[in-house]
């Protein structure tokens, strides 16, 4: 989500700001023993940033460093150490990556050394490999390791044992077990003030992601979402930090609506809007900027996605909600986009292409990821069925370089999109 | 007269397709990619406008009084000649790249036996291969490649034998000029070949009955109707590499619709399978594609699958469908790796499979993979087009048929003798519309 080495490209404030705010967390990761502040690590699904903060503890993702990782194009290297050491090529990239890095020092952006976890806070939404890894790493780090067992979205809805049994949980298990680590006793009121906090930045970043409903879309929901997300998935949510970003961001987005301005890309402000997709499937870290390049340069916007809603789905109106602190942390965790069943996901996408005026979805299936590819051919026949708009299908990586393929992945979109076109223009203009 | 021409570059072969203003198709050529695809796009146009200047010849003499039962010979003899010229023009640049190589420093003290045993092979070569273009012979290829190169080892290993000279180098220069020569576009005097072919038709007495000037003025008269370029459209895998603007370039997925579409203006859905992809296209009833998939980052069961079993097995890759067709049963083979598939391939006949059984083992399995990719571009609906290289292979064809049977039931199935050149059908189409707009 967060590349903090882009070069070339104007930054806006809100830019300078998540910056910012990432370059201290990682220097306040990378300070505790200066400081003796502890650290949970934790997933961006079903992130419970807001209960950790209760306990004056930091926040590490280890997906967000495999991130980092990708776009800076070290993730390459972490991966054949893993490999080396073992881990099977078909294993996740994000896992073969953490694990590479712990190897190569576990050096943060600043150079400095990650600490070693104190508590281990998975949270399990939906992604079974999440299991695995928190396994691994228990055995590398020794610490307490506590486990949210979110029930799965089988039958598409969340019902009140559902609910009862993920409050339970956090009273019984997880509240404890921080108490423990931290030293520092649960108070419901100071969560009650970060969910506030929360809440107010998830309003800010649903108008920011619906802002795309505009033909002539403003922001790219998917290339440029990916940064908008960043501090509301990761360490910032509840922090006066994300209120503040997201109130700086929407003001940017209503300036360039008010100017008539398409997406800001990599090169500048992109020039004409030719198509409007919906995406499914993370991006491709490792060449993030060819893989967008191949957008922008044919004038395509995506105008909604779903890996910006793996950390939650706000825009379907969900909000932390300070009056039942618990109950609204579970209904987070039961609601995340990898915790829905494939029917919701299809729902969801379906309604993104009428909603946004999409011409079709992409399928981006992750070669390394066996959970959440498993369908997405069933997926895409059904949206094609419901929306009447064609949908094509690619496979990258998320964190592996060897598995993005530049050449086939731009045959393919070109040909997408001047499929797309031959449509729209019909017998007439088949030329 | 306007010409709208359509590249189609791909990874095995280029083609092109020449049009006129009405949409008939005029000439077609083809040649290998040759992995220069400027060189594959310049000779593919080149023969097709060669393709288009018999048909104008066709057409000057297809009236001509006493001509109506040997035009066909006459054409034919005509082409054959051009080709033979073409081709010793191409064995003499071969040559002299050959003798040009051979002064390189490393064979200093060799040049006089290396320009002797070169002037003693493209001796025999010339008296050889003149004979390829004979009637009624049957050549193995039409690329200068395939012919000289088999021949030039043959010739080259007897002479170095003979010669005292080494062998090796002799395969050197051959290997370092034959790139050279493929890559250098034929003389740009092409109606002064006809010409000449022309000559040599009616002193071998083809064409009797008619007077000579009868059959020159009016094949003089076609070579001086000026071919108009008016609009090109490249396509295929190397489409970025053609000289184009942007506008002038297609997908092969949008080609290969539209071409199929003009083909059998009934089809609904396209099979194609090429060098490295396949491709499954559903089109509407105008030939606009409406739906596709392609094979994504893994090519086995593409063209390429039985090009590597060919190699495998020390066959050529037109034998492959014709074994397969004697098949008694079919060996279960897997498709999802064209390495492994090799590897199975040795281990089937280790445990004393029959290689026809084999052969029909690896056709289904290309065809087993290609059905996937239809499934997911939506299907088979009636009439179905399959095309590409693969479609010219009998047992490929007699899988699809049977599958397609099992899984859509009875559909029209459309293959086209032309179908490499679907693709630059569709290209030069989409030229057309362009340029007639």
């Amino acid at each position: 989500m967060a590349d903090t080495t882009q070069t070339e490209a104007v930054k806006e404030s809100s830019m300078l700001k998540q910056k910012a705010m990432i370059a201290a967390n990682y220097d306040a990761l990378t300070s505790t023993a200066e400081t003796g502040r502890k650290v949970a690590s934790t997933f961006v699904p079903g992130n419970l940033n807001e209960l950790i903060m209760c306990f004056d503890m930091l926040n590490n993702l280890p997906e967000i460093n495999a991130i980092n990782n990708g776009m800076r194009k070290k993730s390459g290297a972490m991966i054949m150490d893993a490999e080396k050491r073992g881990h099977s090529e078909d294993v996740c990239t994000y896992v073969k990556c953490d694990l590479g890095m712990m190897s190569k020092g576990n050096l943060a952006p600043n150079g400095k050394p990650m600490p070693a976890p104190d508590l281990l806070m998975l949270s399990y939404t939906g992604c079974f490999t999440f299991m695995k890894w928190f396994e691994l790493l228990r055995h590398e780090y020794g610490c307490e390791t506590v486990m949210l067992q979110v029930p799965y979205e089988g039958d598409g809805k969340i019902t009140r044992n559902m609910r009862d049994y993920v409050v339970k949980q956090l009273k019984e298990v997880v509240i404890p077990a921080f108490e423990r680590v931290s030293g520092v006793k649960f108070d419901i009121d100071r969560l009650r003030e970060y969910l506030r906090q929360s809440a107010a930045a998830e309003d800010n970043l649903v108008w920011v992601l619906e802002s795309a409903k505009n033909v002539r879309s403003p922001i790219d929901a998917y290339f440029g979402g990916v940064y908008y997300i960043g501090p509301i998935f990761t360490a910032f949510r509840g922090t006066q930090d994300a209120v503040d970003y997201y109130r700086i961001l929407r003001g940017e987005i209503e300036q360039r609506i008010t100017a008539g301005q398409g997406p800001i890309t990599p090169e500048g402000d992109m020039a004409e809007e030719r198509f409007r997709l919906v995406v499914e499937g993370p991006p491709n870290w490792t060449s993030f900027r060819d893989f967008w390049k191949m957008f922008y340069d044919e004038g395509a916007v995506v105008v909604a996605s779903t890996y910006t809603k793996v950390g939650g789905v706000y825009d379907q109106g969900f909000r932390h909600d300070p009056e039942h602190p618990l109950e609204s942390l579970a209904d987070y965790c039961l609601g995340c986009y990898t915790n829905r069943n494939l029917p919701q996901r299809v729902d969801l996408i379906s309604k993104y292409v009428d909603e946004y005026k999409a011409d079709g979805v992409l399928i981006n299936s992750i070669k390394s990821c066996n959970s959440f590819s498993a369908g997405q051919l069933l997926m895409m026949r059904e949206i094609e069925k419901r929306t009447g708009k064609p949908a094509a299908f690619i496979e990258t990586d998320l964190v592996d370089p060897r598995y993005f393929s530049a050449a086939n992945v731009k045959n393919r979109m070109e040909s997408y999109f001047q499929m797309i076109e031959q449509r729209r223009k019909g017998t007439t203009a088949a030329a | 007269m306007k010409c709208y021409v359509g590249i189609d570059l791909g990874s095995t072969t280029t083609k092109a397709v020449v049009m006129d203003g009405q949409g008939e198709v005029l000439g077609r050529g083809i040649t290998n990619s040759r992995s220069n695809y400027d060189t594959a796009s310049r000779v593919s146009k080149m023969e097709a406008f060669v393709s288009t200047r018999l048909t104008l010849f066709r057409r000057s003499l297809q009236d001509i009084p006493g001509l109506e039962e040997g035009l066909n010979e006459l054409l034919a003899a005509l082409e054959r000649n051009f080709r033979l010229e073409l081709f010793l023009e191409q064995l003499q640049d071969l040559e002299q790249t050959c003798l040009q190589n051979g002064r390189d420093l490393r064979f200093a003290s060799r040049r006089k036996e290396i320009a002797t045993a070169l002037g003693a092979i493209f001796e025999t070569l010339r008296e050889k291969l003149a004979g390829l273009f004979a009637p009624d012979v049957e050549r193995k290829s039409d690329f200068f490649r395939d012919l000289a190169g088999s021949e030039y080892m043959q010739v080259a290993e007897r002479v170095a034998k003979d010669g005292g000279i080494d062998y090796e180098i002799l395969l050197n220069l051959y290997d370092k000029s034959i790139i050279e020569v493929e890559n250098r576009p034929p003389s740009e005097d092409l109606d002064g070949k006809f010409m000449q072919a022309l000559d040599r038709v009616l002193r071998e007495g083809q064409g009797s009955g008619v007077a000579n000037e009868a059959i020159q003025q009016p094949v003089r008269g076609a070579l001086g109707v000026e071919l108009d370029e008016a609009y090109v459209v490249g396509t295929g895998y190397g489409r970025v590499r053609l000289p184009f603007p942007k506008e002038h370039i297609r997908s092969e997925i949008l080609c290969h619709g539209l071409g199929a579409h003009l083909m059998y203006p009934a089809t609904r859905t396209v099979l194609d399978i090429g060098g490295q992809d396949t491709k499954g296209i559903q089109v509407d009833a105008d030939g606009i594609v409406v739906n596709f998939q392609m094979n994504d980052r893994c090519a086995a069961g593409c063209g390429r699958y039985l090009g590597y079993i060919a190699d495998e097995m020390n066959l050529g890759l037109h034998e492959l469908g014709p074994m397969a067709m004697k098949a008694s049963k079919t060996v279960r083979i897997n498709s999802t790796c064209t390495v492994f598939a090799g590897a199975e391939l040795r281990d089937r006949l280790a445990l004393g499979e029959k290689r026809e059984d084999i052969m029909a083992g690896l056709h289904r399995a290309i065809i087993l993979r290609a059905m996937s990719i239809i499934s997911r571009s939506g299907g088979v609906s009636d009439q179905f087009t399959f095309t590409g290289g693969v479609a010219k292979n009998e047992a490929a064809v007699r899988e699809l048929k049977k599958l397609v049977k099992e899984n859509y039931g009875e559909v029209t199935i459309n293959i086209n003798p032309e179908s490499i050149y679907t693709g630059a059908l569709g290209a030069a189409e989409f030229a057309r519309r362009a340029g007639e707009a």
